[in-house]
């Protein structure tokens, strides 16, 4: 019940938003190159379906590989940096200096690396965004505990790897779903981006670059809506496994007053 | 010299014969030695604690008390000096898990149950599902939670967070209960209220029990022994035996009861004087 509720007030703005935004150029009427209304956009979806979806398909493949990647090694490397104080001393502060590099500007030194055409650079650019927040994070929320809970676990000499399973996990999930929520929609900005410089030319990223330079404003945009849907679905995905993963954290939102 | 007055301190305060729970001798604790830092935050401490006795660990911050504490419960090694629980090196009790430990912050699991909270050293120790289960609503029973098994602490008051953070501390039946300020963060009333809980399940399962406070009331009320220490580096000035009885609504109201406030009032004044 509260869902829908929750659901129904962006719905009715998205709704009330987009009939301005037709309203308002059917009035006008500018030229078709400042802003294609909704149902152009919507047109040239339907028309260029079969492109859109295979673009999207492969997009969505960089994002989501590139996603998993940097999640698993963003957790192994916090997971190492908290069990290991060499490895804190050394990997932290050169994970720090890498994140300093704005890493999209890599993208066409990747492509040199991994081969122009291949998705292999834009994976890498993604793996590359994702894995820092996640690592980041992740190692806060697993050194970040309360330290009566670490000295009531060691007053049952509970062993180390106890102690990080009961205790420093579990209270790294919170810090993990909000790097993980911030990991998505960079994942799908570098991917397009990525894709700008290189990779598989049918992906969203050249269809919007060439669309745009043909002044077919209509067939961009409907890439674009393309990657809104990949980067909402993973959002809502990251969302929902939130829920299963962290079943008490909704309860002690609702505590705090939070909807 | 320690080791003769720990003994004769431990003759004092009954029968020489039975086992000490707490047998401390010439412990000192220098926390970052050889560096800038250095602190000495206990010199030469002795005391030992006779089984069922019910011990305050009262001070001006800085004190040492908290640190005292943790020497008992292993959770540091003291720099000199032995440190014995249940007739063993305080590391070994630790690790037969002598002792039961409750904080200030209750450091309740978010993530998990009351009752998987409760639940949790027995899982450590290895007790079957049915016996674990069957632990816990006990232990829920004798704090008066047991409607709340269910519930996430994040649901409960902190008071209620508290007793089960006790009921947690006592649920493998430890012989020894070690608890660092644990009222320190509630209101008057819940605090009374806790002190009153805290005693009928000290009586009920004959516990031993080291408590560190900064109240005064509260140590005489829940106390057989006070034992106030001095601070820089914090060494116990001076030992006061409490004996007031059963305790209750009427004792907080005793003359006796404000004679031996005053006395530890005076004994802290003079620590910090």
């Amino acid at each position: 019940m509260n869902t829908l509720k929750g659901f129904s007030a962006p719905i009715v703005t998205g709704v009330v938003l987009f009939g301005l935004w037709e309203g308002v150029l059917t009035l006008l009427n500018p030229q078709g190159f400042v802003l294609p209304a909704p149902s152009e956009i919507v047109g040239a979806l339907i028309d260029n379906w079969d492109e859109v979806y295979q673009g999207a398909r492969i997009t969505g493949f960089v994002v989501g590989s590139g996603l998993i990647a940097g999640i698993i090694l963003g957790i192994l490397a916090a997971l190492l940096v908290t069990r290991f104080r060499t490895a804190n001393e050394t990997i932290t502060p050169l994970a720090v200096a890498v994140n300093a590099i704005p890493i999209i500007a890599l993208a066409p030194i990747f492509n040199n690396w991994f081969g122009l055409t291949s998705p292999r650079s834009n994976q890498a650019i993604v793996v590359a965004l994702v894995f820092f927040p996640i690592f980041i994070n992740t190692t806060r929320g697993l050194t970040q505990v309360d330290r009566s809970q670490i000295e009531l676990m060691e007053s049952y000499a509970a062993s180390r790897s106890r102690i990080t399973r009961e205790v420093r996990i579990p209270n790294a999930m919170p810090f993990f779903f909000t790097a993980l929520k911030l990991a998505t929609s960079l994942a799908v900005i570098a991917a397009i981006v990525a894709e700008y410089f290189g990779g598989r030319q049918d992906a969203l990223g050249p269809m919007i670059t060439q669309s745009a330079g043909l002044t077919r404003y209509d067939e961009a945009w409907a890439a674009v809506l393309a990657g809104t849907a990949i980067g909402a679905v993973l959002y809502f995905a990251v969302i929902v496994l939130e829920r299963v993963a962290m079943p008490w954290h909704s309860l002690i939102r609702a505590q705090e007053g939070e909807t | 010299m320690s080791e003769e007055s720990a003994v004769s301190e431990a003759m004092s305060t009954g029968e020489a014969e039975s086992q000490l729970v707490i047998d401390i001798r010439g412990a000192t604790k220098v926390f970052n030695p050889g560096r800038s830092n250095q602190v000495e935050a206990l010199a030469e401490i002795d005391l030992a604690v006779e089984p069922g006795e019910f011990i305050t660990l009262i001070g001006p911050s800085g004190c040492g008390k908290s640190t005292l504490l943790r020497l008992i419960a292993s959770l540091i090694p003291p720099s000199s000096g032995s440190v014995q629980v249940n007739a063993k090196p305080a590391e070994q009790a630790r690790l037969d898990r002598d002792y039961g430990m409750a904080f200030q912050t209750a450091g309740l699991f978010d993530w998990r149950s009351v009752t998987k909270n409760i639940e949790l050293p027995l899982e450590l120790m290895g007790w079957s599902k049915g016996d674990r289960r069957r632990r816990a609503a006990e232990m829920l029973e004798l704090v008066k939670l047991s409607e709340f098994a269910k519930h996430h602490p994040s649901e409960l008051s902190g008071g209620m967070q508290q007793r089960v953070a006790i009921a947690r501390a006592l649920a493998f039946s430890p012989s020894l209960l070690l608890m660092d300020e644990p009222f320190g963060a509630l209101d008057e009333m819940t605090r009374e209220h806790m002190q009153d809980e805290l005693l009928r399940i000290w009586k009920e399962t004959e516990t031993t029990v080291v408590f560190v406070t900064h109240s005064i009331p509260e140590a005489v009320y829940l106390s057989t022994r006070v034992v106030v220490m001095s601070p820089r580096p914090g060494t116990i000035a001076s030992t006061i035996s409490v004996d007031l009885g059963d305790r209750s609504a009427a004792t907080r109201d005793d003359p006796a009861f404000f004679k031996k406030v005053t006395e530890v009032r005076i004994a802290l004044r003079e620590v910090e004087g």
